[in-house]
């Protein structure tokens, strides 16, 4: 087993729990997925558009659907996922409002990863060069993104507000450890964990 | 070994199978009997001490049991050479693979060029009609007979495919693994109305005879040949048939008659005469209709009513427009929506419905693996 795995691989591994039944939407290449099955023993599913990632998440034993997730989850019945995973792939749909919803709906927590675009070396590049922030999380030119949307922590937990949705857990990652202070000045990545707030027993 | 492919299967061998002798003939879905049959089937590598190590491989509509390696004859290997052997996707170094022609077929199995027992002559439209749940029951039977408990997979392209989703309706405790490939739950009015288009050219030729020409020295070749021309245009995509033929003229000029001046009429027919040679006319209308019987969509797959552990990988070709992708994703909903462990892959392929017979590397890659994985669980 890959002993160096990437922190928001090792934190998602930490939320999930023994057995849980997980679905990762925009999986890449599985390795999360498998992570879980290791050391979780997690029952996993992902969904993944690139033709050559599904390649690698069967050569992993890792069911996969190639897809897009946009489209809906269609077919999945109601609650039969423990946890739905969106890690760095929340930013690049069209229409986060209606997977985010649909995410909750097929599962009983979602966990959401994204890039935190009010890093401060995101912001000083901004405000010093007046050019698009290209960070460690956000490596792209402005031209070349996969991303359509950007955000910051800030924006996140507002959305999530005005959506009345749970925040149950946020995790605010560095590097390579975990950010407690000014975390949307000085995080570069985050997690939440989040559960539609009517849903919530 | 063979001398043609120092590293696939070797010379092979048919071999025949025959039950449902009378009184214990088979019961069809249309309510009627059918018996005996021989089934003609194939096998490459060894089943272990376990009986563990089966996959059966399910042939298309002009398919038959020769799948892999070659007869003493053969100028070319059988019709999933590319998928079956040592170090292939079905690995028979690891797997026994069997493969059998249908009942209905032409090629060995019991079908309407057959001997009807209670007339002494060929069945011809005497012959019952069968449905892809006839074809599995039969292959349920050679199965036991092999003293196959359980199937370790069920794997076919198109019809085969059909038979692979039909054997997990059927019987999901035998089946391990599934792996429909180009295939779906049911015939649109589209895949229908082509394949009556064959059936209605082939019907047209009056030396169909009603079907019973087994006898009269002619045969609907010039019927059978259309049909099939026009099967080879569903199969192949605009692109294929654009890279393999474009405009290309057989000749410097134009002939100004109807010969076939262009490369793509001289292909089609090429092939619908050399298919007239080795199919008979009567088992493609029989499996043709029994294609379009064929309905698994709605739940159907899950009729029995009992939880389904039978894994599934479910392969679809870009470029299919006979069995389109969105047919595919429509069964893997399905399966889902029945807590199905299923992965799905929509190969990037120009090949159209042939890529299953063509597209080597993407489909071996995603089969082994698949294979395996089954096995460790």
């Amino acid at each position: 087993m890959k002993q160096d795995i990437r922190l928001s691989h090792k934190i998602i591994c930490e939320i999930v729990g023994q057995g849980a039944k997980v679905l990762d939407l925009g999986c890449g290449d599985g390795d999360l997925l498998k992570i879980l099955v290791d050391r979780r023993a997690a029952k996993v599913q992902g969904i993944e558009l690139n033709e050559a990632c599904i390649y690698k998440c069967v050569e992993k034993g890792v069911s996969v659907f190639h897809g897009d997730f946009e489209s809906g989850l269609k077919g999945y019945p109601d609650k039969s996922f423990d946890y739905v995973i969106l890690n760095e792939s929340m930013q690049e749909t069209r229409n986060v409002q209606f997977v985010l919803h649909e995410a909750m709906r097929v599962g009983d927590k979602v966990i959401v990863g994204f890039p935190n675009f009010a890093f401060f070396l995101g912001r000083l590049r901004l405000f010093f060069l007046g050019k698009t922030p290209i960070t460690k999380s956000l490596p792209y030119r402005w031209y070349s993104t996969p991303n359509l949307h950007f955000l910051s922590l800030t924006d996140f937990v507002d959305f999530c507000r005005d959506e009345k949705i749970a925040i149950l857990k946020r995790f605010y990652l560095g590097k390579k450890r975990r950010v407690l202070f000014f975390p949307n000045l000085f995080a570069q990545n985050c997690i939440f964990m989040i559960q539609d707030a009517q849903a919530r027993p | 070994m063979g001398v043609k492919d120092p590293k696939g299967i070797g010379i092979v061998e048919p071999q025949y199978f025959t039950f449902a002798q009378a009184p214990h003939e088979m019961p069809l879905e249309s309510g009627r009997k059918l018996g005996p049959i021989t089934l003609a089937y194939e096998t490459y590598g060894e089943l272990n001490a376990k009986k563990n190590n089966a996959i059966l491989v399910l042939h298309a509509l002009s398919g038959d049991a020769h799948a892999a390696g070659y007869h003493p004859d053969d100028d070319k290997a059988g019709w999933w050479d590319i998928l079956i052997g040592p170090g292939k996707a079905f690995d028979t170094a690891k797997y026994f693979v069997i493969c059998s022609n249908v009942i209905g077929g032409c090629k060995g199995s019991t079908g309407p060029a057959s001997v009807n027992p209670q007339t002494g002559k060929p069945y011809a439209l005497d012959f019952p009609m069968i449905t892809i749940a006839d074809m599995v029951n039969a292959q349920k039977q050679l199965i036991e007979h092999l003293g196959i408990k359980k199937l370790l997979c069920v794997s076919g392209g198109s019809m085969g495919g059909m038979q692979a989703l039909q054997w997990v309706a059927l019987y999901p405790d035998m089946v391990l693994c599934a792996i429909p490939i180009a295939t779906a739950l049911k015939h649109s009015p589209q895949q229908i109305a082509f394949d009556e288009v064959g059936r209605q050219a082939l019907m047209a030729d009056p030396d169909w005879q009603g079907g019973r020409y087994y006898d009269t020295g002619r045969q609907p070749d010039r019927g059978l040949a259309v049909a099939r021309m026009l099967g080879h245009i569903t199969y192949m995509s605009d692109q294929s048939m654009e890279a393999k033929f474009s405009r290309n003229l057989k000749d410097e000029n134009y002939s100004f008659s109807f010969q076939a001046d262009f490369e793509v009429e001289g292909y089609l027919r090429y092939r619908g005469g050399a298919f007239v040679k080795r199919f008979d006319a009567n088992s493609y209308l029989y499996i043709t209709k029994a294609l379009d019987y064929f309905d698994l969509s709605e739940g159907k797959l899950f009729a029995l009513g009992k939880p389904v552990a039978t894994r599934f990988l479910v392969l679809a070709f870009r470029s299919d427009w006979l069995y389109p992708p969105y047919q595919s994703k429509e069964m893997v909903h399905q399966l889902k929506a029945h807590h199905v462990d299923v992965t799905y892959c929509e190969i990037e392929s120009t090949y159209g419905h042939d890529a299953f017979l063509i597209e080597a590397e993407g489909q071996t890659q995603l089969i082994k693996h698949f294979l395996s994985e089954t096995l460790k669980r």
